[in-house]
């Protein structure tokens, strides 16, 4: 079967791959890109380790068909860090302990950036429920979530400055 | 004892791999490959017990981009040998069967074919044309129902060892063991009150997020390498050798970065696989589990079926206890019953216990350690007894404990005398905290439980290399699965009296450093850890040799003090101190390299004790359980990194809440796992839960240089109880089965014959 042909934006950088039909986004980030920031931890989007953000929008990318990238913009893990400046959320996660195995911490990393994009003062609930699609087993998700509150908070006070 | 006054020691820096696991960079087993790799695929039996007829692979091994098919037939037999396996024991007759099923498939989900090919979609294709024929036997998965009479049988030769006289018919009962401490029918004799209760738990998965991977290249000249997510890389050298007749030093074993492991991560079961298919096709195999297979295949943690009989004075004082304790070992025997039954009484000092353990093979996955294996099983139980206890006393739950609780001194049921421990600290911080002294929510109800864990030590290898430029590399052999690598600098800084960020922590394949048992135990800060201070001495040793030199002193003459060399008195000299820097630049000149090396059995691993306080709200209507506050206290010993052993503690406490509260293997009636993903395995997700406060009581354990306790695997212990005591409180129903699921108390709640307590 002929490959497929995509053109779309990665980390605000045009890229072009081949694939199959039947191939996930998640497929082609960690294959042939070799984007492998974007964890698999199930395959059927209940564990958010995959998380992307699709022109903006959260996503999980083991439930996104690579095919459907034509002429979007994808944002992973490999693009929240500017050069050698770590984003605020990246340096507060070293900085508070909020990773143990690490092995969530991208898409947990993708899912509260994208709520911070649109929400920068959010409740607790609402970074409770808006990570509760981002499984982790090791942190019982207490210093996920203050280091989360601590960012918005950090954020807001460097945009009122 | 005095506090100790550190430079480092206690202190909250950034974690060594913290940028590379925030960026993605990090490689977790999945993220290895290599060029020309194949794809390996594993045939799994969709019957939970049946005789292999035949296996036909020939098609499969036909279909163009297959380069390798293995059954059982290409694993040698192995003979009826225990080892020790992480926490566990293991036997290798069945973890060759574990790997590849033999005569015969005991779960659904075993192993019974493997493939590799230049694709995944061209294995999957591989798999569905390999024909197995199968005769059915009828199946049994309930650890009870599997101790009956005339319940299936799942291997003909055991007989159940500790029985006198020795059985002449098989039996799914692996094992009877017996702890006795004093005279149990004196002991209730005396009693002035008596609880007695049955309890059960479900089987429950360790739930790492990071699936099992691996990657093998097996060269033609009989060299073997493997990538792989593991909690021992020397274990999967060990099983690999025993199991494919590998000379140890011809396999060298590099961990990769592990996302969670949590006991499950400490036995193979694709690495093996993956060196056939890799030496059979002469090429490198990469295999990586699905979800489901996680589920299907790799270890749970059993469920336990208990009694429990207590009996008391009526000031609270417990004069004896009656435990039975059934642990599911899954297909193979070996379920973590010994320390289910030694953990289950251990908060207490009582005179008179019988604790009676049974280890039974059923049709599920054998389990694997998951955090303090049996503990809290045997301990929501026991905990559960005590607080009914409490409430028929009248008595504060934290009082009780405290007029019965172990310390110094104390003789164990199953033998040891603690040294020194922490629970009467643990209980005094849990009722002098903000949260116990807090009046209860209207509407809510407050539970607390202690548990209690051993903690580990074994076997640990080090090495301290200096560079010419000063700073220093401690490498070891232990996979990081939550920051040791701190920990181990912040102790080898402190040793040497530079900044940690001169001290760069590495993890070692198995050919570039000695012997390290797994991570598990909750080992790796204490013993691991104490080869560090070991190697790091040892270097300092080699660091004072080359002051002398340079000085022209006696090495006696020089010692090392706050990250220099400096005389020891007046009389050996007058000289300016040396750093390591110093040192080290002129190294070449005074003997070339420095390095410090130590190998050690770790003994005397501090026992842990946890108390956790939990007040919840119980919706009558649903039967769902909310978590308004929760906290859990335990003896850390010394907190070597705060930040990660808090860490340790709430992880653990949310993973023993989703053990009460929602977390079970559901089989149907054909022995089939029901519910192997995550969106119905539901494990707890951030909008469960509220914060989860920790207090650390550092109480020093005697055997280590920094007083290091184990931490990790106490504070699952307690959560089981702990929950179950705050429902009981908040309803008026005392639920003895886990998990505490909506549709199971709500179903409690309607049979119960009067409404919920005031």
């Amino acid at each position: 079967m002929a490959k497929l042909h995509v053109t779309t934006k990665i980390n605000g950088e045009e890229v072009e791959y081949l694939c199959d039909a039947q191939d996930s986004m998640l497929d082609v980030l960690r294959g042939p890109l070799g984007l492998t920031g974007s964890k698999e931890g199930c395959g059927s989007g209940d564990c958010g380790a995959c998380s992307i953000t699709v022109d903006g929008r959260l996503t999980c990318a083991c439930l996104m068909l690579a095919a459907e990238a034509e002429g979007h913009d994808i944002g992973t893990i490999e693009g929240l860090a500017q050069g050698e400046k770590l984003h605020p959320l990246q340096e507060k996660f070293i900085e508070m302990a909020a990773l143990q195995c690490g092995i969530c911490t991208p898409g947990v990393l993708v899912a509260a950036k994208a709520l911070l994009d649109r929400n920068p003062d959010p409740t607790e609930t609402e970074v409770r429920f808006w990570l509760a699609g981002n499984l982790c087993r090791c942190t019982g998700y207490d210093k996920i979530i203050r280091a989360v509150m601590d960012v918005a908070a950090d954020m807001r006070k460097t945009v009122a400055a | 004892m005095t506090a100790q006054v550190y430079k480092w020691i206690g202190t909250r820096p950034k974690r060594p791999d913290g940028a590379d696991k925030v960026t993605g960079r990090a490689r977790f087993g999945a993220d290895f490959n290599m060029p020309g790799q194949l794809i390996g695929r594993v045939l799994r039996s969709p019957h939970p017990h049946a005789v292999i007829k035949s296996i036909d692979t020939s098609a499969a091994a036909a279909l163009p981009g297959v380069r390798a098919v293995v059954t059982a037939a290409d694993f040698p037999e192995q003979e009826n040998l225990i080892v020790p396996a992480g926490e566990m024991q293991v036997n290798l007759r069945d973890v060759t069967r574990t790997i590849m099923a033999r005569e015969k498939v005991l779960y659904e989900g075993h192993p019974v074919a493997a493939v590799a090919a230049a694709s995944e979609a061209i294995a999957k294709q591989a798999l569905a044309l390999i024909k197995v024929e199968y005769a059915l036997l009828p199946h049994v998965i309930d650890v009870e129902e599997a101790m009956k009479d005339g319940a299936p049988i799942l291997h003909d030769h055991i007989r159940t060892d500790g029985v006198q006289p020795v059985p002449t018919k098989p039996s799914n009962i692996a094992k009877r063991i017996e702890n006795l401490k004093g005279d149990v029918a004196k002991g209730f004799a005396e009693a002035e009150v008596v609880i007695e209760r049955k309890y059960t738990t479900a089987p429950v998965h360790q739930a790492y997020i990071e699936p099992h991977a691996c990657l093998a290249s097996a060269a033609e000249d009989g060299q073997v390498s493997v990538w792989t997510t593991t909690q021992g890389h020397f274990q999967v050298r060990g099983f690999c050798s025993r199991l494919l007749q590998i000379e140890t030093s011809q396999i060298r074993v590099t961990p990769s970065e592990i996302g969670g492991g949590f006991g499950g991560k400490t036995v193979v079961y694709l690495e093996p696989v993956a060196i056939r298919l890799s030496q059979k096709s002469g090429k490198p195999v990469k295999m990586v589990m699905t979800r489901e297979e996680v589920f299907r295949a790799s270890g749970p943690a059993p469920g336990g079926a208990m009694t429990v009989k207590i009996g008391a004075k009526k000031d609270g004082r417990i004069v004896a206890a009656d435990i039975t304790i059934a642990l599911q070992a899954g297909a193979f025997p070996g379920s973590p019953i010994g320390p289910a039954c030694w953990c289950s009484m251990a908060c207490y000092d009582v005179d008179n216990i019988r604790v009676v353990g049974f280890d039974v093979v059923s049709n599920r996955p054998k389990v694997a350690a998951y955090r303090a294996p049996g503990a809290p099983i045997s301990s929501f139980a026991v905990e559960s007894t005590i607080d009914i206890l409490a409430q028929e006393l009248g008595m504060d739950p934290i009082d009780l404990r405290l007029k019965n609780a172990a310390m110094k001194g104390t003789k164990t049921h199953y033998g040891p005398v603690f040294d020194r421990i922490g629970l009467v600290e643990c209980l005094e911080a849990a009722k002098n905290s903000a949260h116990y002294k807090s009046p209860v929510k209207p509407g809510h109800a407050r539970g607390i439980a202690a548990g209690f864990w051993f903690n580990v030590g074994a076997d640990s290898s080090a090495a301290a290399h200096v560079g010419e430029d000063g700073t220093v590399t401690v490498i070891s052999g232990n996979p990081d699965i939550g920051g040791s690598r701190a920990s181990l600098a912040l102790m080898a800084a402190e040793e040497l009296g530079v900044d940690y960020d001169k001290v760069r922590a590495v993890i070692a394949d198995t050919h570039s450093i000695g012997f390290n048992f797994v991570t598990g135990g909750s080992r790796v800060t204490f013993a691991t850890g104490m080869a560090v201070v070991n190697a790091t001495k040892d270097a300092i040793k080699e660091l004072r040799v080359r002051a002398a030199k340079i000085w022209g002193v006696d090495p006696e003459g020089v010692v090392w003090e706050g990250g220099k060399a400096r005389p020891a008195g007046h009389n050996v000299g007058e000289f300016e101190p040396l750093t390591l820097a110093q040192i080290a630049a002129q190294a070449g000149k005074t003997g070339g390299p420095i390095n410090g090396h130590a190998q050690l059995n770790a003994q005397g691993a501090g026992p842990g004790f946890g108390v956790h306080i939990a007040d919840v709200r119980v919706d009558a209507e649903t039967g769902h359980v909310v978590i308004d506050r929760y906290t859990a206290v335990q003896d850390v010993g010394t907190a070597i990194h705060p930040s990660y052993v808090e860490g340790q503690l709430q992880g653990g406490a949310v993973q023993g809440i989703g053990w009460a509260l929602n977390e079970e293997y559901i089989y149907n009636a054909k022995g089939h796992l029901d519910n192997a993903g995550f969106l119905d395995y539901r494990i707890p997700v951030a909008s469960d839960l509220p914060m989860i406060e920790t207090i650390l009581v550092e109480v020093p354990n005697p055997h280590h240089p920094y007083g290091v306790r184990g931490v990790g695997e106490v504070p699952i212990v307690p959560p089981l109880a702990t929950i179950a005591n705050a429902v009981a409180r908040a309803c008026g129903t005392r639920m003895t089965s886990l998990p505490i699921s909506p549709p199971r108390l709500s179903a409690a709640l309607d049979a119960a014959p009067k409404l919920a307590a005031e």
